[in-house]
């Protein structure tokens, strides 16, 4: 693992991974894939960096989506991209970033949330998540590390995507017996 | 494929949901969409399934009513069913002391606004009664309607209150 003392994101921005990224088609359950525990990854591998722009580029062209998981687009690895820039109940926002092998360091704050997820596309559910939050990771391409303190929609984001990196949907952490949705198409 | 809707309902014991699943799968019964619940101590299944026949499912199912715990209904449903919910997702919470007619009054007022419950549980708990309630609205209704719950909840002594309930796609 790399060295060094864990920071926030400084001037890191999606241009730093050096690749335009490709969109990748986008898995749904019950894929196997997701329900797998991703790999840790080396994030100055030149394949990481590559999944990393791929999975930003992905992000991007998904409407309303806010975080992407390598194993969202078949790839088994402890590494996701957010971007909750512009949602109406983001408080703390670091703009875009990928994180690779990020734990959770400090939860508190638990709060209720109905979320929605790409890979389960017919279905919402209520799920409990901190609203404070403190996470650890490794940027892709430098391997810095990172400690990322974040609240609200933010850290909500980070949760969903380090469950599904660790093979958990939020089909997993659902509040109740009748906290599972069919939803809503409008307009 | 024959689509069944089966209900069942008795006194709550551990081991329904396993003596119903179990006969219904010997029959070749794939349950699809169920709700199950317990209501005052008696527990309630409602099931959608597909495979066998309405005869085979009743026959597969009689054995379980025969010590008369359990009282069961099956009937041939049409193929699936139109899910196509084009509203809005809102939640309704009505909480008041009880009284004759609640649930009535504000579902009526939902259906008058054209609004389509999609779920409903009610509890009642010494005096407390408790609704609520998943509705699906047609675009630009949800503030009119609001304003006329409060009305006819005010009538009936009790509080509403209408919240979208978006889901936030991560």
């Amino acid at each position: 693992m790399t060295g060094g003392e864990y920071t926030g994101l400084g001037d890191w921005t999606p241009e730093a991974l050096g690749e335009p990224g490709q969109v990748r088609p986008v898995v749904t359950a019950p894929s196997q894939v997701l329900g797998q525990a991703g790999a840790e990854v080396d994030p100055t591998d030149r394949e990481v960096v590559r999944l990393a722009a791929d999975l930003i580029a992905t992000m991007r062209v998904s409407p309303g989506c806010v975080g992407l998981a390598a194993p969202q687009v078949g790839v088994g690895a402890q590494v996701f991209a957010v971007d909750v820039t512009g949602h109406p109940k983001a408080v703390t926002v670091h703009g875009t970033f990928v994180l690779c092998n990020a734990t959770i360091v400090e939860a508190s704050r638990t709060r209720p949330g109905r979320e929605g997820c790409m890979s389960v596309p017919d279905l919402t559910g209520d799920v409990k998540r901190a609203s404070r939050l403190v996470v650890a990771g490794f940027l892709p391409g430098t391997g810095a590390p990172v400690r990322l303190v974040t609240d609200g929609f933010e850290a909500r984001a980070l949760q969903h995507e380090i469950d599904h990196c660790s093979g958990l949907l939020f089909l997993d952490r659902v509040a109740g017996a009748h906290a599972v949705y069919q939803r809503k198409v409008y307009q | 494929m024959n689509e069944l809707a089966i209900t069942v309902i008795g006194q709550d014991r551990p081991g329904i949901v396993a003596d119903v699943a179990e006969v219904l799968a010997r029959v070749g019964a794939n349950l699809t969409d169920s709700t199950m619940t317990r209501l005052r101590g008696h527990f309630a299944m409602t099931l959608v399934c597909t495979g066998p026949t309405a005869a085979e499912a009743e026959a597969a199912l009689a054995p379980l009513a025969e010590d008369g715990p359990l009282l069961t209904t099956v009937r041939v449903v049409g193929g699936e069913s139109a899910s196509t919910a084009t509203g809005e997702p809102y939640l309704m919470a009505v909480h008041g002391a009880d009284r004759l007619g609640i649930v009535a009054a504000v579902t009526r007022v939902l259906a008058e606004a054209g609004g389509n419950v999609t779920d409903l549980t009610t509890r009642l708990t010494g005096p407390l009664y408790v609704l609520v309630a998943e509705v699906d609205l047609p675009p630009g209704t949800a503030d009119d309607l609001s304003r006329r719950l409060t009305e006819v909840a005010t009538g009936l002594g009790v509080v509403v209150t209408l919240r979208r309930a978006d889901s936030d796609l991560l």
